[in-house]
């Protein structure tokens, strides 16, 4: 239930944020991260930002997440 | 990392395990998303016989009281609302039935991935009142709490919280008291540390003088936390830990901390399968009392008998393994759960029922 995946921030508008994740654009609230930018990395949690993250962060978790998706396969 | 590079790691970080521990340690992850990670890796079976893991009470579906499912039942069935849900509570079963079971009974549940989804729909639903089933750690919490204060900013009128949030310190603190329990060590959730931090869990290495790692979820990060615990073991320095660096800064996110702190407060509340547990709940802070399910619709189910051979508390507790329960793959199984922890995908019987007892795994 605790899952969290990464997304970048592609625009902001208040406390939405267009964001995109592995391809698919989403909108997000970002009010638990104030200080993310567009083009932050965030992990994103029930449409929610909990976190800003780094780029090479962000990667390694997609990484993780895609390969646990093929195992699920 | 590259696939084949970290097969590699994974290879060389089992090696210094097996070299470098030097007495039995259990080890609890209290995380469900770990529980997934370890059973699917097949990791319990490549460790050094002298390492135990265990699950903990880590899925906030699976530890769900069934009689505080039974008044969810109840406001569902009663009272003229919109009951919006994470998808994972519908099939929880209370003690006699689900929101799966009320829906096809005419309730109005509904299914929601985000609490802002059940904003929108009160906003778009005036004559409807919504009331959004609050489940889950402190992950979940903050998200809650920002959904409560765009209702405020917004003034919606017919958006309400139930809460049945967990924190998850308390929890440990209990597990840790246990005589039964024997831990010597914890993997903490990492994403519920991504909002907490470290500070929170101090007491486990500070008064109980055990190591507690935040790891991340792939097979190499928890390896690489195992070996963290063995390590500060050989060195006698019990600490609280990040392996999870990528998501985990020791301070938290105090912005998240603070909207949990504006809109909740500490309770007692009852975990299933362990009993009440003081100042393990969250309730809405009575100046957001209109915002909060449990007083504007009022309901009391009659209890229910809690269905007894069902070992749910003792395999959250780690001291049954899933396949000790009785009814565990016969009368127990994800068709047709008896426990919620074969009913969340994240639940430790789930898990192992899913995955089995096989010896294959990312790492040989």
């Amino acid at each position: 239930m605790c899952l969290a995946i990464p997304a970048r921030i592609t625009k902001i508008k208040g406390p939405v944020a267009e964001v995109d994740v592995g391809g698919n654009m989403k909108e997000i609230n970002i009010m638990l991260t104030p200080e993310a930018r567009v083009g932050d990395y965030v992990l994103l949690h029930a449409g929610y930002a909990i976190q800003v993250i780094d780029e090479k962060s962000a990667e390694e978790i997609f990484d993780a997440w895609e390969e646990a998706y093929e195992a699920l396969q | 990392m590259k696939h084949s590079n970290k097969k590699e790691y994974a290879r060389f970080l089992l090696d210094r395990l097996h070299q470098e521990i030097e007495r039995p340690l259990t080890v609890m992850e209290v995380c469900g998303t770990h529980t997934v990670a370890i059973a699917r890796s097949g990791l319990r079976d490549l460790l050094p016989d002298k390492m135990r893991l265990l699950s903990g009470p880590g899925c906030p579906v699976c530890v769900t009281d069934d009689l505080d499912l039974d008044q969810v039942m109840a406001l569902a069935r009663e009272r003229a609302v919109v009951l919006a849900t994470f998808g994972d509570m519908m099939r929880v079963p209370g003690t006699e039935s689900s929101l799966l079971q009320e829906k096809s009974r005419g309730a109005d549940v509904r299914i929601v991935y985000s609490p802002a989804d059940a904003l929108q729909l009160a906003a778009e639903n005036p004559d409807a009142q919504v009331v959004f089933l609050g489940v889950g750690f402190e992950t979940t919490v903050p998200v809650v709490a920002a959904a409560l204060e765009q209702a405020v900013q917004k003034g919606l009128k017919n958006f309400s919280v139930y809460s049945l949030h967990k924190l998850v310190p308390p929890i440990m603190r209990v597990l840790l008291e246990d005589p039964e329990v024997k831990i010597d060590a914890f993997l903490n959730p990492g994403h519920v540390c991504t909002i907490l931090g470290t500070e929170p869990f101090r007491f486990i290495s500070g008064e109980y003088g055990k190591p507690c790692v935040v790891a991340g979820f792939d097979a190499t990060d928890i390896l690489e936390a195992l070996l963290l615990i063995v390590r500060q073991y050989r060195e006698g320095r019990p600490a609280v830990e990040i392996q999870y660096r990528r998501a985990v800064r020791p301070e938290g996110n105090p912005v998240a901390m603070g909207f949990i702190e504006k809109y909740f407060t500490p309770v007692d509340a009852r975990w299933r399968g362990i009993g009440e547990v003081p100042g393990s709940g969250l309730e809405l802070r009575e100046e957001y009392a209109r915002y909060n399910a449990r007083v504007r619709f009022p309901v009391t189910a009659r209890p229910g008998e809690r269905k007894k051979r069902c070992a749910c508390g003792e395999v959250l507790k780690g001291l049954k393994l899933p396949y000790e329960c009785p009814l565990f793959g016969k009368v127990c199984n994800p068709v047709k759960p008896v426990g919620p922890c074969m009913v969340s995908t994240e639940g430790s019987c789930a898990a192992y029922y899913r995955y089995g007892r096989q010896k294959a795994g990312v790492c040989r």
